[in-house]
């Protein structure tokens, strides 16, 4: 066997296992929380290997110099890394010990030793935590609502910081007018920097008070120019790209009978909390808490941008409020270290405002897919052919040829930052996640053209291209199986060999009692995907009303992540992704004018409500002797298509451009 | 108390009860109650989350109804009785709290404080509990994660 990906820089038992406190084992894991239940899961797998009590077991904080470096917490793949790490790690542990106990072993020649990738698992037949739901350990504390996000870190003589934002994207700052403006004592300092600008405070209401006047009055250079909602298609169709082809196989016929394009719009992370970072420097040092999810590249790309030693910059990572993606949490990090380096030893927190977060964290690509395929006379597809465009989903801290954190596209020696990349297709892809369809196809080609210019910044949201990808392939299953007159789930049956998928499919089928009778007005719609072709299968059947708007009424899951670690920490994880999946596919659209993002409150950026949720039922095939999968991410894509569907079936529109609201979906009937 | 700061803004000495307990905070008079909690007293429970009104975070109760704390200033709150998610010995929201544990209800729990204050409220309001009444009540609370059905359960279990 080869070492889990995440041990090759991090090789040593104690880069994973701290046994310094008597009795109890640190787990040292380089990926964080943000509201997925990852720490619990984590946990339990550390618990079972070892052999010890779940309660003896506490997480160190990750924190650079001391975490392994695990770059970035994302798409599903903590269980598959970190937990494949520490499952050697402890599987290791648990064979040298032997009979001694861990901790007489780290007072006497330690545990700096090579992790073992042959060291013997346990059992699954044999497992007593894992595959057994365990309660969250971060529960308890968000609910008492003691100290614990990173909104709450109260340091001694702590400032408070708000930004001031330019008015639209290119703009820049000619003078902030500051003299018309009588500074209350509660003012610190307004922090200049080209066209960054921050208010520092002794409480936040002070800052954001300033900021709010600061809006009223400065002057700004503005561009005219930049993105519309009307110029969003055209920018799709006709914007530069580079063109890869991701799959080619058969027969490649340009003309194919049967054509159908499919969009989705920019979409906002709208994280409920808004992101926040404290820095402070000390001396030659500099300390950051963040939410980021990766602090080793982020401290790369802040020591860039600095032009310094990143063995200058210590970071601490810290819980923010849920994370679905890059959001703004490393601009956050950045604009705090900027701000704080003029109040020397002082801890400066920045919080962004809701109209900061909604307008300018990174967004989700707007995407665009065409589909071509040709059918048979026995109803079989013959050919397929899936082009996808749009900007890249990763402007991750130190993915591109420059920093990528916000302020430094705004400060006097920054510059701007560039078009997004996609990572890599051996971690699933970005533009082309999912584009390659599961179903056996004789005839194959599949193209991805990630644009070269990116007007509005763009990275990573839950499941990245995979949310349009299955959105398209799967509606346009079903539109072809309209057109033969085949059953949507037959159809894909017939057109699908993986056993696995085959389950999933065929059990969502049976929760949802599939092919049922359903009053007018009322329709089912079935969608699936395995995300990425190699993590979670999960198909899913919505059930929908549709009068005056479209209203989902139920969702049936079936979800197969091979080895469950929590059972009801999947569940809330499916459940979860279903339900934001829901929101972007029926509400959710950023809107611009001029280059400005005008959707940035809640009133112009509306997203589900309680009044509008379904009832969700789930159900995990479990397969305790496979590799464990994420499942974060795989309920998204499905989702989205079987709403979709379920119109279709329920008033016979076929809506391709998401998101489905009253306008969309009056402009697709033919 | 009043006075003028050597600015133009009015700050002010407040006595607030909060948690019952009175407490002291000198402040500009507009200062909404949110930051007086946040910045001034340290209950950092009750979450700010768009300052408008608009998501719930920072629900508390004032005389036991449910109020934004983000767009209610200080000097409205005079002798109104103030409870945040901190208060112990709320016995509703004890009972909702102990329900959101045993339904794992939440993921990021951000959202959770203002939800269990307007819970609370909705739970005393004596209403029928059923999904639909719960949904309503929560309306103008906004949950990215998804976690609605467990929360909804959970305050349902609570109220029964």
């Amino acid at each position: 066997m080869v070492l889990p990906d995440s041990m090759v820089a991090a090789p040593l038992v104690s880069d994973w296992l701290d046994f310094s406190q008597p009795g109890m084992v640190g787990i040292k894991t380089g990926k964080v929380e943000f509201g997925q239940g990852i720490l619990t899961a984590l946990t339990q797998i550390v618990a079972e290997e070892l052999g010890v009590g779940f309660e003896k077991c506490f997480l160190v904080t990750a924190s650079t110099g001391i975490s392994p470096n695990e770059s970035f917490t994302a798409g599903s793949l903590s269980v598959q890394d970190s937990g494949s790490a520490l499952r050697v790690a402890s599987a290791t542990a648990r064979a040298h010990a032997g009979t001694n106990s861990y901790w007489d072993i780290e007072k006497g020649v330690g545990w700096a030793i090579p992790a073992n990738p042959d060291a013997i698992l346990k059992n699954p037949s044999d497992y007593s935590l894992v595959g057994l739901s365990r309660n969250r350990i971060d529960l308890d504390a968000k609910l008492k609502g003691i100290t614990h996000f990173i909104q709450d870190l109260r340091p001694d003589d702590l400032l408070y910081a708000r930004i001031l934002r330019p008015p639209n994207r290119g703009s820049t700052l000619v003078d902030l007018s500051l003299e018309k403006i009588t500074l209350s004592t509660e003012i610190e300092k307004v922090v200049v920097d080209g066209s960054f600008v921050a208010v520092v405070a002794k409480d936040e209401y002070s800052a954001q008070s300033l900021v709010t006047k600061l809006a009223q009055v400065a002057i700004w250079n503005q561009t005219p120019a930049g993105m519309n909602n009307a110029s969003l298609m055209n920018f799709l169709d006709s914007a530069l790209a580079e063109s890869k082809v991701l799959q080619e196989f058969g027969e490649n016929k340009t003309e194919l009978p049967h054509q159908a394009s499919y969009s989705r719009p920019y979409l906002s992370h709208a994280s409920i909390g808004t992101v926040t970072a404290v820095a402070q420097w000390i001396g030659e040092m500099i300390h950051i808490w963040t939410q980021s999810q990766g602090i080793y590249p982020l401290r790369a790309d802040i020591a860039r941008a600095l032009s310094i030693d990143p063995q200058r910059i210590f970071i601490t990572h810290v819980e923010g409020a849920g994370c679905y993606g890059h959001n703004g949490a490393d601009d956050a990090a950045f604009d705090a270290v900027l701000i704080a380096k003029h109040f020397p030893g002082r801890p400066v927190l920045v919080t962004w405002s809701r109209e900061d977060e909604l307008g300018w964290a990174p967004y989700g690509p707007a995407m665009k897919v065409h589909l071509a395929a040709q059918v048979d006379d026995s109803g079989e597809i013959t050919h397929w052919s899936h082009r996808v465009r749009g900007n890249g989903h990763s402007s991750r801290p130190s993915t591109l040829a420059s920093p990528s954190m916000l302020a430094y596209s705004h400060i006097e020696n920054g510059s701007a930052i560039l078009p997004a990349g996609d990572p890599p297709q051996p971690r699933g892809g970005g533009t082309g996640r999912n584009a390659i369809p599961l179903y056996d196809f004789k005839n194959s080609l599949i193209v991805e053209e990630r644009l070269s210019e990116m007007p509005i910044r763009t990275s990573a949201l839950r499941a990245l291209g995979a949310h349009l990808n299955v959105f398209a392939i799967e509606s346009f299953l079903d539109e072809l199986a309209s057109r033969t007159n085949q059953d949507p789930l037959e159809f894909r049956l017939r057109h699908l060999s993986d056993p696995r998928g085959r389950d999933v499919l065929t059990k969502v089928a049976e929760l949802s009692s599939w092919g049922k009778e359903l009053p007018e007005g009322t329709g089912q719609g079935i969608g699936f995907a395995r995300y990425k072709n190699k993590g979670a299968w999960c198909a899913v059947v919505a059930q929908v009303d549709v009068e005056e708007d479209v209203k989902v009424s139920h969702l049936w899951i079936a979800v197969d992540v091979g080895l469950v670690i929590n059972p009801d920490g999947v569940r809330n994880q499916i459940e979860g992704g279903a339900l934001q999946s829901l929101s972007w596919t029926l509400k959710e659209q950023v809107q611009f004018n001029d280059g400005a993002v005008t959707s940035n409150n809640w009133e112009d950026y509306p997203i589900l409500r309680f009044s509008e949720v379904p009832l969700v039922q789930t159900e995990i095939i479990s397969r305790p002797t496979t590799p464990a999968l994420g499942a974060g991410e795989a309920s998204i894509g499905p989702t989205a298509a079987a709403i979709a569907n379920a119109v279709n079936r329920a008033i016979n529109v076929r809506v391709r451009n998401m998101p489905l609201t009253v306008t969309n979906i009056m402009a697709s009937v033919e | 108390m009043t006075h003028l700061s050597t600015t133009l803004d009015y700050m002010a000495d407040f006595q607030i009860r909060v948690n019952n307990k009175v407490v002291d905070v000198d402040c500009d008079k507009n200062t909404p109650l949110l930051w007086v909690l946040r910045n001034h007293l340290n209950l950092t429970g009750t979450r700010f989350g768009c300052g408008t009104g608009l998501c719930g975070a920072c629900t508390v109760l004032i005389d036991g109804t449910p109020i934004h704390s983000c767009d209610t200033p200080i000097w409205a709150i005079g002798n109104k009785s103030v409870q945040t998610v901190e208060y112990e010995e709320n016995s509703t929201l004890q009972r909702i709290k102990s329900c959101m544990a045993s339904e794992q209800a939440g993921q990021c729990g951000f959202c959770l404080s203002g939800i269990m204050m307007r819970a609370t409220a909705h739970i005393d309001s004596l209403a029928t509990l059923d999904r639909s009444s719960i949904a309503d009540a929560l309306d103008g609370h906004l949950c990215r994660c998804g976690a609605h059905n467990r929360i909804i359960e959970a305050i349902r279990q609570a109220g029964s």
